[in-house]
């Protein structure tokens, strides 16, 4: 067998497919915080609270409603989006005018009480959800076995961050938000609702970090903690595409995927450093990151 | 100073005397503070039912001994050394505080138990899973009680190769906890007489387990030992079924497995492993019994090994208090190595001069969806391992109180 630095290319080729999945969730979640900085000029902490919580919105669905994954997929993100547009309404709207700084805090004061509630009512250890069953079992690809469920994680990331893309860069909706990045005082004059975009948008990002959740649920444990031991890598994939980037956010959230699953094979002790060196790297040759613009 | 003042001042003298000569108690109280951790990854394994459990164990002396006033202090380590000496020692130094229970974690478990040795006061770890506890790292007032890697890799590792599977690989955290686990394991397979094909290290904790599951794979061996615990375990089993491993003839030994991380995982899940485990709340009636005074108290939670061995030791403890009438560190220690343990926990318990406490350990296989009837109905005892084979031998124990 044909092996590249003693790893049988089998084996490589199987951890560049996984990095594809993990990269993903990445990419979905990254997608998000990109939108709502760059529109919101919000760094949100808060996005790994609200991940976690559309892993739970699907596991209280099933428990409580008897609906199951499919029906979760589009109601949980809807439910996340709701809770995320509150916060934004009653909090986060009145610190706009405030230095970044003060959006973080809140967002993560939020994260950390968020996290405190679901912990206080559901325990650490974390709670059972099943692959649905139409997408149970693996398909034997040859050199390596995929489980069915990680090809639909990857196929539901692409067509959704295409069509984020596609909304952003190719609709009316799209320019209307390109413009109130640029300049939100100018659009306002226009009669554009300036407040309502930014909801709005903040809902659409929140609703990614849910959708992600429920696509997390049936392969991760579904814990309290498991958005906060995600969160920082997502931060890292922002900042090295590109604060605000949406380009950069897709891109870099594939590309860190694969890059860990590289490190997994070679060197498994560094995959948890791994990107934060790359981070590091990226800020010292291209400070606004790969994708950003220097404002 | 007149005469009736002189006479008081004597008589006060007196009483103060004779107090100190009856019984020694500092501050005449006994202080006990369970260290735990109360909100991260070891929260319902240990956290707030091992408090629960020290609770229960006061409630049953009437919440006095040997005619002192017993008092609980708590607190979160949060996982860290150096918060749980920091604790430990203001424990210790300003609070009175005479023992310490639980101490899950086993870099807090070796770091507080070096500032209970400094001190002379007593730590009892249910939680921890380290061996070094008794061995480098033995107190004369330090004990271990409800497990250690040691055991749990004796148990599941031994009951494995005899079935058969003689070649493992193991999934391994990448800290203190997991490479003990997987040291003491190997051990095991190869006094067998199987081998170990291969190992990866992966960071602690860890969500995503398909690059090493795959690498486990393509080595082709028979058992997939996973050296971790907690959630770590949990993602990596989820995961396993995930990518069909089960159904392609590998098997799963997971060495550290709590029952609430099978409640965590389901049924569905874990059904058939097996694992090894110092209590199981469905064994007989005084296990059943506590279970539900635990139960209780935890919105029907049932107790881990650890929450049930906090109960264990506090109880035993305060025995030793009563009997020794003092709550002095090093007299305590000599009068709880002396007294025999028999509760719910240890049916035949001693404590060994290393501070192991000996007792049975049981080998148990998780059942399946349809055999399990009542909630938490989660094991089938397959086999009582006795103390003395589950534990090290005293023998082969590097702490140097062990006269040999």
């Amino acid at each position: 067998m044909p092996t590249v630095f003693g790893i049988p290319m089998a084996a490589l080729f199987g951890q560049v497919v996984l990095g594809c999945v993990n990269g993903a969730f990445y990419a979905l979640l990254s997608l998000g915080l990109a939108l709502i900085f760059g529109l919101l000029n919000v760094i949100n902490f808060a996005h790994g609270a609200l991940y976690m919580m559309g892993a739970f919105a699907a596991w209280l669905l099933l428990g409580y409603a008897g609906i199951g994954y499919w029906g979760s997929l589009i109601l949980a993100p809807l439910i996340v989006a709701l809770i995320a547009g509150l916060i934004e309404r009653l909090l986060l709207s009145h610190l706009y005018k405030l230095d970044h700084l003060y959006g973080l805090l809140l967002t993560f004061g939020l994260a950390l009480l968020l996290e405190g509630l679901f912990r206080q009512q559901f325990g650490v250890s974390g709670l059972p959800y099943a692959v649905p069953p139409e997408l149970q079992g693996v398909w034997n690809l040859g050199f390596m076995i995929l489980p069915i469920y990680r090809g639909w994680v990857v196929a539901v990331s692409v067509v959704v961050c295409v069509s984020i893309w596609a909304l952003i860069e190719k609709t009316k909706l799209g320019a209307i938000l390109r413009a109130a990045t640029e300049n939100p005082t100018l659009l306002a004059a226009f009669g554009v609702n300036v407040p309502l975009l930014m909801t709005a948008t903040f809902c659409l990002g929140a609703a990614l970090a849910g959708l992600s959740g429920v696509l997390a649920a049936p392969i991760y444990s579904v814990n309290p903690l498991m958005g906060s031991n995600l969160i920082i890598v997502v931060f890292a994939v922002v900042v090295i595409g590109g604060m605000g980037s949406i380009m950069g956010a897709v891109v870099t959230g594939f590309a860190l995927g694969l890059i860990e699953g590289l490190c997994k094979v070679f060197v498994p002790q560094v995959t948890a450093t791994a990107v934060f060196v790359i981070m590091a790297i990226v800020l010292l040759v291209r400070p606004a990151g790969l994708f950003g613009k220097r404002r | 100073m007149n005469k009736s003042n002189l006479f008081l001042t004597a008589a006060v003298g007196l009483m103060v005397w004779s107090g100190a000569a009856q019984a020694q108690f500092t501050d005449n109280k006994v202080k006990i503070g369970v260290l735990t951790d109360l909100s991260g990854t070891y929260s319902d394994l240990a956290g707030q039912g091992s408090i629960e459990a020290a609770k229960l164990a006061i409630e049953d002396f009437g919440g006095k001994v040997a005619g002192v006033p017993i008092e609980l202090v708590t607190a979160d380590h949060q996982n860290k050394g150096d918060i749980g000496s920091a604790i430990a020692r203001k424990w210790y130094e300003s609070d009175g505080v005479d023992a310490i229970f639980d101490l899950v974690t086993s870099s807090v478990g070796i770091a507080v138990r070096e500032v209970s040795k400094e001190k002379g006061k007593i730590d009892v770890n249910s939680g921890a899973g380290t061996s070094a506890l008794t061995n480098d790292k033995c107190s004369p007032t330090g004990f271990h009680w409800a497990y250690d890697t040691y055991a749990l890799a004796n148990g599941t590792g031994n009951a494995v190769v005899k079935q058969g599977g003689d070649t493992w690989f193991f999934l391994t955290a990448d800290y203190t906890f997991g490479q003990n686990m997987q040291a003491q394991t190997e051990r095991v397979i190869k006094v067998n007489g199987g081998k170990v094909l291969g190992a990866v290290k992966h960071p602690f904790p860890n969500a995503d387990f398909s690059s090493f599951l795959m690498q486990a794979q393509s080595s082709n061996a028979k058992i997939i030992g996973l050296a971790n615990s907690g959630s770590d375990t949990i993602n990596a089993i989820k995961q396993a079924k995930e990518f069909g491993i089960t159904q392609s003839g590998q098997q799963l030994a997971a060495l550290l497995v709590f029952i609430t991380d099978v409640h965590s995982m389901g049924l569905d899940v874990a059904q058939k492993m097996l694992l090894t485990t110092g209590y199981y709340w469905d064994m007989d009636d005084p296990s059943r019994a506590f279970a539900k005074r635990f139960a209780a108290h935890m919105n029907g939670k049932m107790p881990t090994m650890v929450q049930a061995g906090v109960y264990s030791s506090v109880r035993h403890y305060l025995r030793a208090i009563e009997a020794a009438k003092t709550d002095d560190g090093p007299k305590v220690a000599d009068k709880m190595r002396e007294l025999p343990i028999v509760d719910f926990f240890a049916k035949n318990g001693h404590l060994r001069p290393d501070g192991r406490m000996v007792h049975d350990m049981y080998l148990v296989q998780v059942k399946t969806p349809q055999e399990s009837k009542v909630p938490w109905d989660y094991y089938k005892v397959l086999r009582t391992i006795p103390g003395d084979e589950a534990y090290q031998p005293l023998s082969e124990s590097t702490c140097p109180l062990v006269k040999k």
